[in-house]
């Protein structure tokens, strides 16, 4: 039972990772209806920066860790939100009248480009760091020597999914700009008639995503303590599975399928295999679209002649 | 400029030095700070574990020197040249030189494919790279099926090609079967595998489709990779034997054709064999595509990209036709994978990856989906292009991705935008790619 319940908080705070980028994949999807593969690499390029500002501030002699967790967590945010706009108005806008392939393509070109580009400018080892926040509770002290650990940083991951979650919903239900973004979400054309400017709207929504695609990267460096170049890939994949199993263009069920694959991972590897957990969360993947063909939370589509 | 509104004309967009110089401006600045932490400073794991890092200011302000100058070019050669999409009126000679060339482009393609042994016979890396290039034509004109004439997005294609090589690759060393009788075998697994992809998918549309093509390539790799008893893991399969000519093996000893044809042996003779082998399987693949075409399930196929409402209005049975295309598709991917496993003569899971699958689905894409000379044409500017820049090493990934971001933009629709109809009314006539829609399979 207990090493259930650590293997539960392994996989919520994993999930939570997850679930930040995949609200990523789902915004643009849902506003543009395309699959922006960079962005998995954009959460690279988020933990890649964390890392450097990181070690530029303790070499300039901050110590205060909150203050430079903020800086880093600011710089990070700021540098990689630039990233998602520059990519949107090179690769994607130009070719957002395009067939849908053209842009599919496009975006896995800048993918390629992002991940060599960080492999040229910053080498193909990992990069390990040293834990910056230690300490944590025991939960419960177990019988076999076992005990449920909750670390301080798998609480600030939880928490900073949910203070942005918050954030990021009230933006898009109160403010001009997600009103914005949910009219080009059901017409861009209409949209535009009535007075949104819809290409400032869909670069926002590729700032915002890169944004939490940043902290993103930025959790899962103080949480694994490592970045490399090809991060992107396989983490990309799995928030894209994740945004797919809940629904694509679905903000909760970004969420949902972020904690979802998760805990699917951890759990397969704590009680079956490690080899074999992402075949787990593909293949789960696939037996939740044979039923629900648009994913959990998921609209069905209606297709008119 | 908002979704719907038309593009300026060229006089109405701001022009003149000002306005280049500001465009300039920005862009410099918005490099500065895209590359400042990621240019400038370098980390690297330390000696004592912990990490350290160096300045590279130089490079960083070489870089933003570089943007800020490409940025003017950039903008002088658009106000130039004018808007990128814009119709632009061919002249009528220029037009029928053009018409004449497309006539007899692809005859003239393929009497000198069948020319490059005798004529760079000496040459070994220009057969290989030839061979190389033929494989990847043959596997655009496989995915070509299921991309370009059914419409079904298919991300993971490489996973029948890995499917056909390490068929042939286990059973030929495993049972020592011989390669004429693993290549059918080969073709005929891949496309069971393809059957078996086809059937989970079918309900599922367009991007639902393309994420599961992706997942289930990835499955297959990563149980290649963990199935070490069968498949070797990371280690691969080694002592791949080299296909026979009918029996006879292409061996320096006494039982080789060299001996017994009674010339001298020489190991270029086995490449130019496998250049003709590659050859005849990619023509043969764009014979049956073409035939298929002609058929009634490949005009399913078509009119399943163009429409599945209307397909399933019009009493066409959607799940065979997309089963079939998925079968047919995955049974060249075998059949190319099978010939990539005795060329290389070893394979590990690194072929096999994504990267690979996205370099197929670029080439029938870039190629203008459906046509196969655009394919064939796609292929050779990847795969060539891609070989010019060898001597670049680190730098190559970098460049292919750029190139392909560049090449979506200056042709979405493809090098050869133009598809000729399989059915029409009194006359035969191209039409342009843009008035055709794409699928929602």
């Amino acid at each position: 039972m207990d090493y259930f319940a650590q293997q539960l908080i392994n996989g919520l705070v994993l999930g939570s990772i997850y679930g930040l980028i995949a609200i990523g994949y789902t915004m643009v999807y849902g506003i543009v209806g395309m699959i922006n593969f960079a962005h998995g690499d954009i959460f690279m390029i988020g933990g890649f920066i964390a890392l450097i500002s990181f070690l530029v501030l303790v070499s300039l002699g901050l110590t205060a860790i909150p203050l430079i967790l903020l800086i880093v967590l600011l710089v990070s945010m700021a540098i990689t939100a630039l990233y998602g706009w520059t990519i949107e108005r090179i690769a994607y806008r130009p070719l957002r009248h395009s067939f849908r392939l053209a842009p599919m393509l496009s975006a896995i070109g800048m993918s390629f480009v992002l991940t060599n580009f960080s492999q040229v400018s910053q080498g193909a080892r990992v990069k390990p760091v040293p834990p910056i926040i230690t300490g944590g509770y025991t939960l419960h002290e177990g019988s076999q020597g076992f005990a449920v650990q909750l670390s301080n940083i798998q609480i600030m991951v939880v928490l900073a999914t949910i203070v942005l979650l918050a954030l990021f919903t009230w933006l898009v239900s109160r403010t001009r700009l997600g009103r914005d973004m949910r009219a080009c979400e059901q017409d861009q054309t209409m949209a535009a008639l009535l007075g949104v400017d819809v290409d400032r709207t869909i670069s926002m929504t590729f700032v915002i995503g890169a944004a939490l695609a940043a902290v993103a990267g930025m959790m899962y460096l103080l949480y694994y303590g490592l970045v490399d170049f090809f991060m992107g890939f396989v983490a990309g994949i799995k928030a894209f599975t994740a945004a797919v199993l809940g629904g694509i263009g679905s903000l909760p069920g970004a969420m949902l399928g972020g904690l979802a694959i998760g805990l699917i991972e951890t759990f397969w590897s704590a009680y079956f295999s490690v080899e074999y957990k992402d075949v787990a969360a593909f293949s789960i993947l696939i037996v939740v679209l044979i039923f629900m063909p648009t994913g959990l939370l998921g609209r069905p589509e209606v297709e008119k002649v | 400029m908002s979704a719907t509104s038309a593009r300026p004309s060229p006089a109405a967009q701001p022009s003149g030095s000002a306005f280049i110089l500001k465009k300039a401006l920005i862009s410099a600045l918005v490099a500065l700070v895209l590359f400042s932490l990621m240019i400038g400073i370098r980390t690297e794991a330390g000696p004592q574990g912990g990490l350290i890092y160096w300045t590279r200011f130089g490079d960083l302000a070489a870089l933003v020197g570089t943007v800020f100058g490409g940025s003017i070019i950039i903008e002088l050669l658009r106000q130039w040249w004018g808007p990128v999409d814009k119709d632009r009126i061919v002249p009528k000679p220029v037009q029928s030189a053009m018409s004449f060339a497309g006539r007899w482009l692809a005859p003239a393609l393929l009497v000198f494919t069948f020319l490059v042994p005798v004529i760079f016979y000496n040459q070994r890396y220009i057969l290989d790279l030839s061979i190389l290039v033929l494989t990847y034509v043959m596997l655009g004109w496989g995915l070509n099926v299921v991309v370009g004439l059914a419409g079904l997005l298919d991300l993971g294609y490489v996973a029948f090609y890995a499917v056909g090589a390490y068929s042939y690759a286990l059973l030929a060393t495993n049972f020592g079967l011989s390669f004429w009788v693993c290549l059918p075998l080969a073709g005929i697994l891949a496309a069971f595998w393809g059957v078996l992809l086809g059937f989970p998918v079918l309900r599922l549309r367009g991007d639902y489709l393309a994420i599961v093509t992706l997942a289930f390539g990835e499955i297959i790799r990563l149980v290649i990779i963990n199935w070490q008893s069968l498949t070797g893991g990371p280690n691969g399969v080694s002592g791949i034997p080299r296909p026979t000519m009918f029996g006879i093996p292409l061996t320096p000893g006494d039982d080789g054709l060299a001996a017994k044809l009674g010339i001298e042996f020489s190991p270029t003779h086995r490449l130019v064999f496998l250049f003709y082998l590659i050859l005849a399987m990619a023509l043969l693949t764009n014979w049956v595509t073409i035939r298929l075409r002609r058929l009634p399930i490949g005009r399913a196929w078509e009119a399943l990209r163009e429409d599945e409402v209307a397909c399933r209005a019009l009493g066409i049975n959607t799940t065979t036709t997309k089963l079939t295309a998925f079968a047919t598709g995955a049974m060249f991917g075998g059949f190319a994978g099978a010939f990539f496993a005795t060329r290389q003569g070893f394979i590990s899971p690194e072929s096999f990856t994504f990267q690979e699958s996205a370099l197929v689905l670029a080439i029938v894409v870039l190629g203008g989906m459906g046509s196969q000379l655009g394919v064939a044409l796609a292929a050779l500017t990847m795969i060539g292009g891609f070989e010019l820049f060898r001597g670049l090493d680190q730098y190559r990934m970098l460049v292919f991705g750029i190139a392909m971001v560049l090449l979506m933009i200056w042709r979405p629709r493809g090098l050869i935008g133009h598809r000729a109809p399989t059915v029409f009314l009194e006359r035969n006539q191209a039409i342009s790619s843009d008035l055709v829609k794409e699928g929602h399979g």
